[in-house]
């Protein structure tokens, strides 16, 4: 029927992929201390905590929706949790503490975007500013020291001469990109973010799907949180401070579509990497922080200004 | 009056148009000449809507050409359309509900305030659109947001800013849809005062009963040609009818009838509105029950209501015998319930998936195990409805965006053949398609009734009704007005019940 063009289908499916790598080798060339294995092992710990979050994030934009309360989402879970680790000295209590404000903000979103059918953007955006107002109220301000062996694994140790946290996001990816491909729900995610309508009038609860989505999401951001709390051993009320928009930024690179139907967590990696990286290289090269945010500005127009040149040059065959 | 002494105001000569796999327009002649109302008629698929939407400047013709007042003129988008004098009224409306009267009829023709362009000059827009409405002869508060209007002030809210322009034809594309007879008698008062005044207006209805009382000339197409054009005095309502049915039945509708068991599903006294009929008939297992009507009769969303969605007022749906709640789709689906959209790409299919993902998005529960779905169970199931509804496509793996539209249909057929429901519901399951696809999805419907399903055959291509139903029922403005069999179920006597008219004739 159609003619394969094979060399537009592999810009078009690993495009992102190859930029990744041309910023990895110029930023190589720039500066030698870049490319060792203990600067990547550095940049993967970095990325971790968007990595988590933007595998949640993936699956909400997948149905064509979004979560703006994730970084509120981190900060509160992150305070509980560390407040109920001063209070039981139990760290575990503490990380189910955690997963389950996660769980609980991810039901909120869920419940007013699937049931009461407000737009989800609305929504987490007032979920966003309720998650940080509560923060602020629980912690009166002030960050909560986290005092206990447990989270320090978890923040900085090592299994195998791999960081805790990449192990951990590792799986997360792993079992994201199970859930997307090889399940049920995750076919159902593909098909309503493609055509919610058409979903709905083959008989699919369109609803309960999308709730789960957003609880997935959640969860993740309490799992995030553990990992950032661990890592700096305390919880800062102002944790997670525009995370939400570096886990879009990543989603986004990645190639999943803001309107949903089309992408995967596996591009989603890709563009936490391409935010990881730059960010680490600019570091090393010294730039400013000023400009380090208007450098990942200009990356994420350029890198989805190329996408969709791909995308458009397949599309018109 | 339509004055042959007078020359033609537009002459569309020879007009073509082809789309793939379609010959929509084949040499088309149309003339319509000053202060006439001149209808266009024909059944769905005749070709009317893709000539107004040449004239219109939204297809670009083959060949052919448009002369306006004698002069061969270029309409290649709808901006030169309007600076020719060619205002079209949409069937849907294109108003802004949140915006006034006003400024909704100026939306196009925005006065500005002299020397400062980008500021509007409400004044004069309050002024100029006044003058619009009171030379239609209507009064409509000009300061009221559009959302707030019945219909037919809507309707000729639509036509006030048709006129903003210097209209000198307007075409009207059932423009009584919505209507009810009231209002239709101020529309047409609104018709013959823009006629006095030398507009020139293309009627486009299927309800010839109107057709008759307002217009002067009459064309009928049929499969994208002329039939006939002549003065309305010259011709009758049942002559019209013939011409627009035109064709004997084809063996494209051949099927070997299926033996007709229990009822499948019986619907009682189930009231659409709460202040129409209420609408009671029974389909039974191997028939295939059709559903006339013409747009906007009821028949959408009568289906749309036996699978869940929209309100109900009241009623029953008995499923073989046993009260079913269908308050969902998804209660429906598990009810045994099956429905094919009037709109395949908006409501049928998934376009950025597979096809293999669309075909078996109706039972993932039956290919999956806790949760996680089995391959190989989803492959045979494809491999097997790509097999039995020879869906062409070159692998199961291709979006179903690029499949033709009858390969589509049949991606949409076999979806729910895979669920395997007691009762279909196929609204317009031809729409779109090309006639050898037609014949293929006809065999398929054929098949299900085989198999001891029961269809509800919902379409407005009289034709395609009449010729695949066992028992026709015929819907007019929401009420169930015959129902057919056997000799006395003809095109002709669904089209007369369906423009409203008697079993009897006109």
């Amino acid at each position: 029927m159609l003619a394969p063009r094979p060399v537009i289908d592999i810009l078009r499916r690993y495009g992102m992929t190859f930029i990744l790598l041309a910023m990895i080798a110029a930023l190589s060339f720039m500066n030698p201390r870049f490319f060792s294995v203990s600067n990547f092992l550095t940049i993967m710990r970095q990325v971790a905590i968007n990595g988590a979050l933007a595998a949640g994030m993936t699956m909400v934009i997948l149905t064509g929706g979004i979560d703006l309360s994730v970084g509120g989402n981190v900060a509160l879970a992150g305070c509980f949790a560390a407040g109920a680790l001063q209070s039981t000295g139990n760290p575990w209590i503490a990380i189910v503490v955690a997963l389950g404000v996660g769980l609980m903000i991810g039901m909120v979103n869920g419940f007013f975007v699937s049931y009461a059918k407000l737009p989800p953007f609305i929504v987490t955006l007032a979920t966003l500013a309720l998650a940080r107002g509560f923060t602020l109220v629980y912690t009166e301000g002030r960050p909560i020291l986290v005092d206990s062996p447990i989270f320090e694994v978890i923040g900085g140790g090592f299994l195998a001469g791999v960081p805790v946290p990449v192990l951990i996001v590792a799986v997360v990816y792993l079992i994201v990109g199970f859930v997307l491909n090889r399940t049920k729900f995750g076919r159902l995610v593909y098909a309503i973010g493609g055509n919610e309508q058409a979903c709905r009038l083959s008989g699919v609860n369109v609803e309960r799907t999308k709730m789960l989505v957003y609880v997935w999401c959640g969860l993740l951001a309490g799992l995030s949180s553990v990992i950032l709390s661990a890592r700096l051993l305390s919880a800062q009320p102002t944790a997670g401070t525009g995370y939400e928009l570096d886990a879009i930024a990543a989603v986004i690179l990645g190639g999943t579509s803001l309107s949903g139907g089309e992408g995967g967590v596996g591009g989603t990696l890709v563009g936490a990497f391409i935010i990881g990286v730059l960010a680490n290289g600019l570091n090393l090269l010294n730039v400013s922080p000023f400009y380090q945010d208007v450098a990942k500005g200009a990356v994420i127009l350029a890198a989805v200004l190329m996408d969709k040149a791909f995308h458009s040059t397949a599309d018109a065959r | 009056m339509g004055d042959k002494e007078v020359d033609p105001i537009l002459s569309m000569e020879g007009i073509c148009k082809s789309f793939p796999g379609v010959k929509a327009l084949d040499g088309v002649d149309f003339s319509l000449w000053p202060k006439e109302v001149h209808a266009l008629v024909g059944e769905n698929g005749a070709g009317k809507s893709t000539l107004i939407k040449i004239l219109a400047g939204v297809y670009k013709m083959d060949s052919g050409k448009i002369l306006v007042e004698g002069r061969p003129v270029d309409i290649s988008s709808p901006r030169q359309a309007q600076e020719h004098g060619i205002s079209v009224v949409h069937q849907e409306f294109t108003l802004v509900p949140q915006m006034t009267v006003a400024e909704n009829i100026m939306l196009s023709n925005m006065p500005s305030i002299p020397g400062l362009r980008s500021l509007v000059d409400k004044k004069t827009m309050v002024y100029e659109s006044e003058k619009i409405l009171n030379g239609l002869g209507v009064d409509i508060d000009v300061f009221a947001p559009v959302r707030l209007l019945t219909m037919a002030e809507q309707q000729i809210v639509e036509i006030a800013k048709a006129l903003s322009g210097k209209t000198r034809i307007l075409v009207m594309d059932e423009p009584t849809a919505a209507l009810s007879n009231v209002e239709v008698e101020r529309l047409f008062d609104v018709i013959r005062t823009l006629v006095s005044k030398g507009i020139a207006v293309i009627y486009i209805s299927h309800k010839l009963e109107e057709v008759f009382r307002i217009s002067h000339r009459i064309t009928v197409l049929r499969d994208g040609r002329v039939v006939s054009s002549s003065p309305i005095s010259e011709v009758t309502r049942n002559e019209v009818v013939k011409q627009m049915v035109g064709r004997e039945l084809t063996t494209m509708y051949d099927r070997c009838k299926a033996d007709i068991g229990g009822p499948a599903m019986e619907v009682k006294g189930l009231l659409l509105d709460p202040a129409g009929e209420p609408i009671s008939f029974t389909v039974h297992e191997g028939e295939i029950l059709g559903i006339a009507g013409l747009m906007g009769a009821g028949q959408i969303q009568l289906a749309r209501a036996l699978f869940g969605i929209g309100r109900t007022y009241g009623g029953e749906v008995l499923l073989r015998g046993r009260p079913a709640s269908l308050s969902s789709p998804s209660k429906a689906v598990r009810s045994g319930v099956g429905l094919v959209t009037e709109n395949r790409k908006e409501e049928g299919l998934v376009q950025l998936l597979s096809v293999s993902k669309n075909i078996t998005i109706t039972v993932l529960d039956a290919i999956s195990r806790r949760g996680v779905l089995s391959s190989w169970m989803e492959d045979r199931i494809v491999t097997e409805k790509i097999e039995e509804l020879d869906i062409r496509t070159p692998s199961p793996k291709q979006p179903v965006m690029n499949l033709s539209g009858g390969n589509q249909q049949k991606v949409v057929l076999a979806k729910w053949l895979a669920v395997d429901p007691d009762v279909m519901i196929m609204c317009e399951p031809t729409r779109g398609i090309d006639v050898g696809a037609k014949a293929e999805i006809y065999r398929l419907i054929g098949g299900m009734a085989k198999n001891g399903k029961a269809v509800l055959l919902i379409s407005s291509e009289i034709p395609e009704v009449v010729g695949m139903s066992d028992r026709v029922l015929v819907l007019h403005s929401g009420r169930v007005v015959g129902e057919l069999m056997g000799d006395e179920c003809t095109q002709e006597a669904v089209l007369r019940l369906a423009t409203g008219g008697s079993v009897v004739g006109a």
